[in-house]
C-alpha cells in the first residue's frame, strides 16, 4: 500500500494549461470522437429523434450519479440506489392501484427515496458503520421488500397524467427528462463547486478528522448527502416508472454499477476528495453515446456491459499504468 | 479457561443464535431438526460455505470480491462446454480445470489490486460484469441442459461416501484446508497481518499487495470449484446462474463476524454465518413463508450483523476523543 504524496510545485501552471490537460477535456475529446465515429458507423445516428431517444439511456442514471458523485467525493458510497428505485416504484405502483393521481404519486416516489436515504444515512453516520456493507445490506433489504409486495407480479395502470415525466416532450425533441437532467446538473454543479457545503464535502473526503477539527459537522454533511442520493433515486424512479408504465421488483436491476461507473469515469476519485460535476456530465454523454451507437450496430446489451466493465477498470488503470511507465 | 474463553467469543454467540433459530423452528416443525434433515440443510449450504471461506480470506486482507458469483458461473459454463465438447475427459480433470480457471480469474482481480493499486470494489465490480458478459460470448446465450452432460459429470456431487454426499465431503475438506492455511501457515498469518495493520505488516517484511493477490487467487480457486459443483448439482448452465449470489456470500461473512475493515474473523464464524443463512433459506418454505421474503431477510440480517459487529469491535482500546471516533 503506497502512501500518497502531495507535492507543492514551485510555480503554478497557467489556468488555461491546467484546464486543457484536465481529465474533463480528455473525456470531452473522447465524447466527440465517439460521436463522429458513430455518425460514420450508422446512417441512423444523425437523426434528431433518434438522438433524443438515446438520451433516455443516461438521463435517469445521471440524475443519481450527480448525488453519488458528491457522496463518493466525501468518501462514502451508496450501492442501494437501484434498490431504492425498485422500492419507490413499487410504492408508487401500489398507490396507483388505489387510484391516486400523478401529484400524490410523485410525492410518494420522492418520499420513499428520502426515507431510504435517511435510513442509509442514519446507519452510516449515526451508528458509524462502513457504507459499503450497510448499502449492500439495504440493497437486498429494499429490493427484498419489493419482492415481498410484488412476488412474480407487476403493477401497471398508472394514470395518464403520470406519463409526462418519462414520455413527455417540452418542445420538439426536448424531453422533460432532459430538462430535469440539465436543471439537476446545474444545481449539483453549483452546490459542489460554489457553496460552503461543497467545500465541506471536499474537505471531508480529503481528511475527515481535519474537517471535523475545522468545525465541519462531518456526520451531518454525510447524512445530507445520503438524503440527496435517496431523493435523486426517487426522482429517477419517477422518470423510469413513468417511462416504462409498469413496475416489477427487478426494475433497474444492476443500475448501481452503471451509476458508479459513470461517476468514476467522470474523474471522481473512488477514494474520495476529488472530482467535478462537469466531468460526470460528460461521462454520462460518453456512456450514453457508446451504448446507443453499439445498439444501432445490433450489439447485444450484455456485450455492452463487458465494455462498461472494461471502461470502469480501464479509466482507472490507464493513468496509473501511464505514470508507472513514465517513472 | 478454554471453555470460558469460547463462551465469550463471537462464534459462541452465533452458535447460540443458530441453535435458538433451530429451536424456534422445531417448536412447530420437529422434523426439521432431525439429523437427516440437518445434514440435508448442510449439504444444500455447502456451496455457500465454500464461497464464504474464499470471500472471508479476501475480506481479512481489507479487500472485497464482488465477482465470485460471476466467476462461479463462468467456470461452471466452461466446465459444461468442455464436457459437451469432449465427453471422454474424466471428471477429475474437469474439477482440476475448474479450480485452475477459477484461480486464474481470481488472479486477474489480484493483479489489478496488487500491481495497479486499484480499489478492490472497483476492480471486482468491473470484472463481475466482464465475466458475466464472457459467459454470453462463450455460450452464445444458449443453455447447456442436463441431457447434454455426461452421467459421470452430473453424478459427482450426488455420489455418497459413508452415507454422506460428496458435496458435503468436499465442503468439509475445504473447511479443513482453509482452517489449516489460516492457522498453521505463514501465508495465513500474513492475511491477518495485512488486514489488521497494513503499515505494520510492511515493517515485518510482508508484501501487502502480494498477500492480497494470493487472497484473491484463493477465493477464485474456491469459486471455480463451486462453479463445477453448482453446474453438476443443478445439471444446467446458463448466463445468469448464481446471479446476485455474491451478496449472500458477503452477508454470510458479515453475519459470521468477519470485520469488513479487515484482520478479524475465523473459519468457524464464516461457516456458522453461511449455515445461518442456509437454515433460514431451507426453513422458509417449511414454515410457509413465501421464498420472496428471503432477499429482504438476508438484507436485514446483514444490516443487523454489521451493526452488532461494529459495536463489539469498538470497545477495544481507549477512546481519547469521544466524538472523533466516528469520523474515520
Amino acid at each position: 500500500m503506497s502512501i500518497s504524496e502531495r507535492h507543492i510545485p514551485d510555480r503554478l501552471k497557467s489556468p488555461l494549461e491546467t484546464r486543457l490537460k484536465s481529465w474533463e477535456s480528455l473525456l470531452l475529446l473522447v465524447a466527440v470522437a465517439i460521436f463522429v465515429l458513430n455518425s460514420f458507423a450508422s446512417p441512423y445516428f444523425l437523426n434528431a429523434w433518434n438522438l433524443s431517444d438515446a438520451t433516455f439511456n443516461f438521463t435517469e442514471k445521471a440524475m443519481i450519479a450527480f448525488a453519488m458523485a458528491l457522496l463518493i467525493v466525501s468518501g462514502e458510497i451508496d450501492l442501494s440506489v437501484a434498490a431504492i428505485i425498485a422500492l419507490a416504484s413499487t410504492a408508487m405502483g401500489a398507490a396507483a392501484q388505489v387510484g391516486m393521481g400523478p401529484v400524490p404519486l410523485t410525492l410518494i416516489g420522492l418520499g420513499v427515496g428520502l426515507a431510504c436515504g435517511a435510513f442509509n444515512g442514519a446507519l452510516v453516520t449515526g451508528l458509524g458503520l462502513p457504507s459499503i456493507v450497510v448499502t449492500i445490506g439495504t440493497m437486498s433489504l429494499f429490493r427484498g421488500i419489493s419482492y415481498i409486495v410484488l412476488g412474480d407480479g407487476a403493477y401497471g395502470g398508472y394514470p395518464a397524467g403520470f406519463a409526462v415525466f418519462g414520455q413527455g416532450y417540452v418542445w420538439w425533441v426536448i424531453t422533460w427528462e432532459m430538462v430535469f437532467f440539465t436543471v439537476l446538473a446545474v444545481g449539483f454543479g453549483v452546490l459542489l463547486h460554489k457553496t460552503n457545503f461543497g467545500r465541506a464535502v471536499y474537505a471531508i473526503g480529503n481528511n475527515p478528522t481535519a474537517a471535523m477539527f475545522s468545525g465541519i459537522r462531518v456526520g451531518r454533511v454525510k447524512f445530507i448527502l445520503f438524503l440527496l442520493t435517496g431523493l435523486m433515486s426517487g426522482v429517477a424512479a419517477i422518470c423510469l416508472t413513468s417511462r416504462l408504465g409498469s413496475t416489477r421488483p427487478s426494475i433497474a436491476f444492476g443500475m448501481e454499477l452503471e451509476v458508479v461507473t459513470m461517476v468514476v469515469l467522470g474523474g471522481v476519485s473512488i477514494l474520495g476528495g476529488s472530482g467535478t460535476i462537469p466531468g460526470v456530465v460528460i461521462a454520462a454523454f460518453v456512456m450514453g453515446l457508446v451504448t446507443f451507437g453499439l445498439g444501432l450496430l445490433n450489439v447485444p446489451g450484455i456485450v455492452m456491459s463487458i465494455l462498461i466493465g472494461c471502461l470502469l477498470i480501464g479509466v482507472i488503470a490507464l493513468p496509473r499504468l501511464w505514470s508507472k511507465w513514465r517513472a | 479457561m478454554i471453555v470460558t474463553r469460547f463462551l465469550a467469543s463471537r462464534e459462541a454467540i452465533l452458535l447460540g443464535a443458530l441453535v435458538a433459530l433451530l429451536a424456534l423452528i422445531a417448536i412447530r416443525f420437529p422434523a426439521f431438526v432431525a439429523p437427516a434433515n440437518l445434514l440435508r440443510v448442510f449439504n444444500d449450504t455447502s456451496l455457500l460455505i465454500i464461497l464464504t471461506l474464499g470471500q472471508m480470506v479476501v475480506i481479512l486482507t481489507r479487500c472485497i470480491d464482488l465477482s465470485v458469483a460471476a466467476n462461479l458461473a463462468l467456470t461452471g459454463m466452461a466446465c459444461a462446454l468442455l464436457n459437451v465438447a469432449m465427453p471422454g475427459v474424466p471428471v477429475v480433470v474437469i474439477v482440476a480445470f475448474a479450480v485452475a480457471l477459477g484461480a486464474f480469474l481470481g488472479a486477474i482481480n489480484g493483479v489489478l489490486v496488487w500491481k495497479l493499486d486499484i480499489p478492490p470494489i472497483v476492480v471486482t465490480l468491473g470484472t463481475m460484469t466482464i465475466y458475466r458478459g464472457t459467459i454470453f460470448l462463450m455460450s452464445g446465450g444458449t443453455w447447456v441442459n442436463s441431457h447434454e452432460m455426461t452421467v459421470a459429470f452430473r453424478a459427482l456431487p450426488r455420489a455418497t461416501f459413508l452415507g454422506v454426499s460428496m458435496l458435503t465431503w468436499i465442503a468439509v475438506v475445504v473447511i479443513a484446508l482453509v482452517a489449516l492455511v489460516l492457522t498453521r501457515t505463514p501465508l495465513g498469518r500474513a492475511f491477518y497481518a495485512v488486514g489488521g495493520n497494513p503499515n505494520a505488516a510492511v515493517y515485518t517484511g510482508i508484501d501487502v499487495g502480494r498477500t492480497q493477490f494470493w487472497a484473491f487467487t484463493l477465493a477464485g480457486a474456491l469459486a471455480g470449484l463451486a462453479g463445477y459443483l453448482w453446474i453438476a448439482r443443478y445439471a444446467v448452465a446458463y448466463v445468469d446462474i448464481a446471479s446476485g449470489f455474491e451478496l449472500d456470500v458477503v452477508a454470510a461473512c458479515v453475519i459470521g463476524g468477519i470485520a469488513i475493515s479487515g484482520g478479524i474473523g475465523s473459519v468457524g464464524g464464516a461457516v456458522l454465518g453461511a449455515l445461518f443463512l442456509g437454515v433460514i433459506k431451507n426453513a422458509l418454505p417449511v414454515v410457509d413463508i413465501s421464498p420472496f421474503w428471503q432477499l429482504a431477510i438476508s438484507g436485514a440480517a446483514i444490516v443487523i450483523a454489521v451493526a452488532l459487529n461494529t459495536r463489539a469491535n469498538r470497545t477495544r482500546g481507549r477512546v481519547i476523543l469521544k466524538s472523533a471516533e466516528h469520523v474515520t
